[in-house]
């Protein structure tokens, strides 16, 4: 029997005693799966909070062989446990890049899809599960079926987004996005408070990407301070990609050097060193991965972790609203110099994904009583204000919140029911969250 | 280009080794006893830029399989330049030693196929005074110990066997490497408790691969088991034999 061995999410915050299995293939994959009363998939274990948490789980890492990639019309089938990193290093040099991807290339295609991830380019190509085409997996009755926006698409809408709790996705095809080069322009633009930042995404709203920077801890006239950073893919400059890893953080760090005064200094600095309407060229993995430069940079939180807040907040009165909650964090004093905000486009049919259209903003807080205590006040603020926070990074989200703010929650069991997934596949977040 | 054959493909060390041929554009004919699990393998190393991929299925404890398995592998390539035999099962100490037909039956798998094979392929090279052989032996037959001794001794022999062979093919021009590896986390060992000399098998392989470039001979993955093992083959037998290792 394998031993018990304790897992917890990026965030280092929720801990689990589990049992790991590690299936070395698709078919050992279906056999342990058949064996547990209960289990879930877990990938690279990116998920910030609990939602990779389970007493027994399916490992992918060793399910990660590409199928098939045509390239000539950048059609990529791989397993589920494949890395977005090793999809990267295989297709970019043939001209192709991945539709959609999170700030991090370290997460599995499963993960991706499981939690429906979205981009800086959420405003013009929507999240991840839009663009793949169909998936492949294994259900709680023991069947193995295909799915896709044409096959079964309860299923699909329900998986895309469904944090794995509709069965074990083994392998997925997307549709990749053809690129002439690796390079990406980027244009700079700081904007000095929270309405200014938000006019600069309105009226950038054609750029393919879009991101900021946005200073936490600022206060008054410059309360939301942000350098907003656009993006183009670059029409020459080769199709080289460098993926080794520069440096990793070797242990957990002691948490008091993240303290208020460093995080402050550190904005400072940041917000003064970036200059306004600046244009420059460079690499597609610092510019979509800053943070993947550094190996487990989660450790610099130190030993109790940290939890990562993410809402989205409505288009209309967003920006007042925004003003609203980031005035609430900047007198907290807790937020952290890992603080993004992003404009989002429309939401999709996928029952639990995140994404709607309005403004989102994800900050770390470094755990602790009193900063779990502001992210549960910002929690109901964000219910008040009609807007929601992001599975993937939750440890503390409330049941009644999550069912106030996902109202497609209950097609969402009903899916799960029809297809042998209750009581089959679940989470510590799952059961967090009142699912069944 | 190399032609590169690989013996006990679906092992998690040898198939990073052909993550790394593929992506230099090496052909590679990939042996393996489970054909569905090798199939998975030979797509993913087409994806990942390898010229060509062959496979063949066999169980390798059949030794009369091994000309043709040979044969196989010289048509399929037009010639082999390197072969990794990788094959291997990680014995079961405890219910080996109550049973003689188990422990025999992991000595089969873990020296006596290997030797059939290095034999055959030996003859081979030398006949034409040019190849690589790498295999996979294990820290494990530096010296027998209590909790694995028949897995080690099975290893011990591989390693013998390895080391009166290079000397023998030194004339012919012919490199034999024997890879020592320490803890590897595979599927092999998913059962262990991980700690921190442990190591994944992509760095294993990636040292394989140098190993296998730059004809090296005993090579220990990763090198501090060369020390860790240089002290305790120099222990008395006096103490050795009252350690708990």
């Amino acid at each position: 029997m394998t031993n018990l061995t304790k897992i917890y999410g990026w965030g280092r915050y929720s801990q689990q005693d589990a049992y790991l299995h590690t299936p070395a293939s698709c078919a050992s994959l279906e056999f342990i799966a058949k064996q547990q009363n209960s289990v879930l998939a877990r990938g690279m274990g990116r998920s910030y909070g609990d939602s990779a948490n389970a007493l027994n789980v399916l490992q992918t890492t060793y399910l990660n062989h590409f199928i098939e990639f045509d390239k000539a019309t950048g059609k990529l089938t791989a397993e589920a446990g494949i890395t977005l990193r090793e999809i990267l290093e295989i297709i970019v040099p043939s001209g192709w890049f991945l539709p959609v991807t999170p700030g991090t290339s370290y997460v599995t295609l499963g993960g991706a899809i499981a939690s429906d991830v979205h981009g800086k380019n959420h405003h013009i190509a929507g999240t991840f599960g839009l663009h793949v085409k169909s998936l492949t997996m294994l259900l709680g009755t023991g069947q193995v079926v295909t799915t896709s926006p044409q096959n079964h698409a309860d299923l699909f809408h329900a998986t895309c987004g469904g944090m794995g709790l509709t069965g074990i996705i083994i392998s997925g095809t997307i549709q990749l996005l053809p690129i002439r080069s690796s390079l990406i322009s980027q244009k700079t633009i700081k904007a000095g408070c929270i309405e200014a930042a938000c006019e600069a995404f309105e009226s950038n709203s054609n750029a393919t990407y879009s991101v900021a920077w946005i200073d936490c801890l600022s206060k008054g006239k410059s309360l939301g301070r942000s350098v907003i950073m656009l993006g183009e893919h670059a029409a020459q400059g080769g199709l080289d990609i460098d993926i080794q890893q520069k440096i990793s953080v070797p242990f957990s760090t002691p948490s008091a050097l993240l303290n208020r005064a460093t995080m402050k200094v550190f904005n400072t600095a940041y917000w003064h060193k970036s200059k306004h309407n600046v244009s420059q060229t460079v690499a597609l993995m610092p510019y979509f991965y800053p943070l993947d430069a550094i190996g487990e940079w989660n450790r610099l939180y130190g030993k109790k972790g940290f939890v990562q807040f993410q809402c989205v907040l409505p288009k209309i009165d967003g920006v007042a609203n925004m003003r609203k909650l980031l005035t609430e964090i900047s007198n907290s004093g807790e937020g952290s110099f890992l603080a993004v905000l992003k404009q989002f486009g429309v939401a999709n049919e996928n029952l639990l994904s995140f994404p709607t259209e309005g403004y989102t903003l994800a900050l770390d807080f470094k755990a602790s009583e009193t900063a779990i205590k502001t992210v549960k006040k910002l929690e109901d603020m964000v219910v008040e204000m009609g807007g929601r926070l992001y599975l993937t990074k939750d440890a503390v989200m409330q049941e009644s919140t999550f069912k106030a703010t996902y109202p497609n929650w209950e097609k969402f069991e009903v899916v799960r029911e029809q297809y042998g997934a209750v009581g089959k596949f679940s989470s510590a977040q799952s059961k967090r969250l009142g699912l069944a | 280009m190399k032609r590169i054959l690989i013996i006990g493909a679906t092992s998690a060390i040898a198939e990073h080794c052909a993550r790394i041929w593929a992506a230099r554009g090496d052909a590679l004919h990939l042996v393996a006893r489970n054909e569905q699990h090798v199939q998975v393998i030979a797509s993913d190393l087409k994806v990942r830029s390898a010229s060509e991929v062959t496979t063949y299925c066999t169980d390798l404890n059949g030794i009369d399989k091994h000309e043709e398995l040979l044969d196989v592998a010289d048509d399929a390539l037009e010639g082999v330049d390197i072969v990794l035999i990788a094959h291997g099962t990680l014995s079961n100490q405890k219910s080996c030693e109550q049973s003689v037909h188990e422990t025999l039956a992991e000595i089969q798998t873990n020296a006596l196929s290997t030797i059939s094979l290095l034999t055959l392929i030996a003859n081979r090279f030398e006949a034409k005074k040019s190849g690589s052989i790498c295999v996979i032996s294990s820290v494990a037959g530096d010296r027998g110990r209590a909790s694995n001794y028949i897995y080690g001794s099975a290893k011990a022999m591989v390693t013998a066997f390895t080391s009166g062979l290079r000397q023998r093919l030194q004339k012919s021009n012919i490199s034999v490497v024997t890879i020592k590896p320490g803890f590897v986390d595979t599927p092999m060992t998913a059962e262990f408790k991980k700690g921190l000399l442990w190591v994944k098998p992509i760095t294993v392989a990636e040292s394989i691969v140098r190993a296998i470039d730059g004809k090296k001979t005993e090579v220990y993955v990763p090198q501090f088991w060369c020390f860790i093992m240089s002290i305790i083959k120099i222990l008395p037998t006096k103490i050795f034999k009252r350690l708990d290792l």
